[in-house]
């Protein structure tokens, strides 16, 4: 287990919490700059995992798919307008390799509406394997569990 | 003026009730071509349709075949507002029954899945076979002789509440009214042959989700029956190019109206000049994809069909889009609330290849689904404008005010006024 106030440790924290301020702060352009440029990006849910099922919610190999995802939702999808607050908790840092990690932490999403309605949209679990070897990290993988089968109306920003 | 607490306390009263319409409902004028928004926001209608509908004479889909593949598989559902229970006996037998113990109505199965030899109720240990019938009560003959069941006591006289059971194209159907025909009839023969084209082969989940849609079920029945918005509301099809209503393509009707089914042919794309001319924000733009894998896909039938929906009435979806087989069904959670399910499937045999493509284009559709998110919020602007219009009506005339099959364009509400057409014959409106 990585120590909290090594540099490495501290580049991964870094990496995960500019990711979700990115995404809380409606700035979903730089989204796909989180990741590496052949990374993997998942949304599934607990059953899926539990079950072996290869399809989840959301799945992106490469930073292309990332990219027509965020392309796709500003010009043409069509939803009603929202916000996120993205609540996580302290990770679990486990070496894989020179300069690779695997990443857990747990995450709460809370959904505000334009209407004012405010809700939790998603709780769960972030599998991340980061790759250090740059100035900055980025992810090799993302694999976001969430808990419940349900999704509330649409899903259309990444968690 | 009855209160609702009054009209509910007696179930008898509360039955006959529901299967009678509220007093000051009348269908418009227009057939089919109208539809009261009464019908999406009255608990009195939504109480009549659980009745008329669900508990009526109409096979409902329940679950897959393989979700009790072997023997003392036990799958949850529902069967409109009711908890159901799917098992599979130790002969083999698929049985459908209301999950609520005979004794005190508790949930008898609590899990999504599982697999047990029989069925006991946690509340007071009666435990039943996975056919339903009641094989012993705890204490039935009391403890040292004192308390314990009367003299009369039969067990064969109790049991699960039984449906009637179809299997067919790896589903099982259920159906609670002993009037209703045979599957294959209610269902007619040029829905059969379709289903068994994308569907009559051994099947494999490939992953599960649902959706919770805040509008009334019969807002979702219609969107997915309504090929006309296909290609105006959802516009990420039209950018990429996939599906455009100028596309080879047609809506077919079964011979009721009740199911449909609306395919197109890809290969037959050509720029239409009504797109350029209408300026639909559809045609904004033509783009390629960044990530081009997401629509790698293989003709996987020679008759050129590469998109179909198809329903069967009233809450069950099968889609092949491309290779993305899904089967969805959506149950009604109260008169302006409603879970889509959705499971994505492959066929048993498909090649590693063609499961990774049949993976991927699962983000075509779903609860997150680049095509199509836009039909988890679309019903629900229908639902909170028309709430407080209960006697004004939609409009329902593209494509005429019949419900007839139409094979050569799409550009249609056809299938949407066959729902109405089933939905009037069943209740009587």
């Amino acid at each position: 287990m990585l120590m909290q106030t090594t540099p490495i440790y501290e580049k991964i924290e870094r990496l995960l919490r500019e990711y979700c301020h990115a995404l809380d702060d409606g700035e979903v352009d730089r989204w796909p700059g989180f990741f590496q440029d052949d990374a993997t990006y998942q949304i599934t849910t607990r059953e899926n995992m539990a079950s072996g099922y290869p399809l989840g919610i959301v799945l992106c190999e490469g930073r292309g798919m990332m990219d027509d995802r965020i392309k796709a939702l500003k010009t043409a999808n069509i939803f009603e307008s929202h916000t996120y607050c993205h609540i996580t908790g302290p990770l679990d840092v486990a070496e894989q390799m020179e300069d690779r990690w695997s990443v857990r932490s747990n995450f709460a999403v809370y959904r505000t509406m334009y209407t004012g309605e405010m809700e939790l949209f998603a709780v769960g679990k972030y599998l991340d394997v980061v790759d250090t070897s740059g100035a900055r990290a980025s992810f090799a993988e993302r694999i976001v569990v969430v808990d419940s089968r349900r999704i509330d109306t649409l899903l259309v920003y990444p968690l | 003026m009855q209160t609702v607490h009054s009209r509910t306390s007696d179930p008898a009263r509360a039955h006959a009730l529901a299967a009678t319409p509220p007093l000051d409902f009348q269908w418009p004028e227009g057939g089919v071509s109208r539809v009261p928004f009464q019908v999406f926001s009255d608990p009195a209608i939504y109480a009549m349709e659980q009745e008329k509908i669900f508990r009526g004479p109409v096979w409902h889909y329940l679950c897959l075949e393989t979700e009790v593949g072997r023997p003392g598989d036990i799958k949850t559902t529902w069967l409109g507002d009711t908890p159901i229970v799917v098992t599979r006996d130790e002969n083999g037998a698929v049985h459908a029954m209301v999950n609520r113990c005979a004794h005190k109505g508790a949930l008898v199965c609590l899990k999504e899945r599982d697999n047990k030899p029989s069925l006991t109720c946690v509340y007071h240990a009666w435990n039943y076979g996975l056919d339903g019938r009641l094989k012993s009560v705890a204490f039935q003959d009391g403890i040292r002789g004192k308390g314990g069941m009367p003299e009369d006591f039969d067990p064969a006289r109790h049991r699960l509440e039984p449906l009637r059971v179809e299997l067919y194209c790896g589903m099982v159907f259920g159906t609670y009214s002993p009037d209703t025909e045979p599957l294959s009839e209610f269902l007619g023969g040029p829905m059969r042959a379709f289903m068994e084209r994308n569907m009559n082969h051994p099947l494999k989940i490939l992953g599960v989700h649902s959706q919770i849609i805040h509008n009334n079920w019969k807002l979702y029945a219609e969107n997915v029956r309504d090929s006309y918005h296909a290609t105006l509301l959802h516009t990420f099809y039209t950018t990429f190019k996939v599906n455009r209503l100028d596309m080879d393509g047609g809506i077919v009707l079964s011979d009721k109206k009740w199911h449909h089914i609306s395919y197109s042919k890809r290969a037959t794309l050509q720029a239409a000049e009504e797109y350029q001319q209408a300026k639909v924000h559809a045609a904004q733009y033509g783009s390629e994809l960044d990530g081009p894998q997401l629509l790698k896909a293989w003709d996987g039938f020679d008759d050129g069909i590469t998109h179909s929906i198809q329903t069967v009435f009233p809450t069950l979806v099968m889609q092949l889009t491309l290779n993305s087989l899904a089967v969805r069904f959506f149950v009604p959670r109260g008169f302006d609330k409603t879970e889509l399910f959705w499971i994505f499937l492959g066929y048993e045999s498909d090649t590693p290849e063609q499961e990774k493509m049949r993976v991927m284009q699962g983000n075509l559709t779903g609860a997150a689904g680049l095509v199509a998110l836009e039909d988890g919020c679309i019903n629900s602007f229908v639902q909170r404008g028309t709430a407080t219009s209960p006697n004004h009506t939609a409009f329902i005339e593209m494509g005429g005010r019949v419900a007839e099959s139409n094979e050569s364009s799409r550009a249609t509400e056809a299938a949407v006024r066959g729902f109405w057409h089933g939905y009037r014959e069943i209740m009587g409106f």
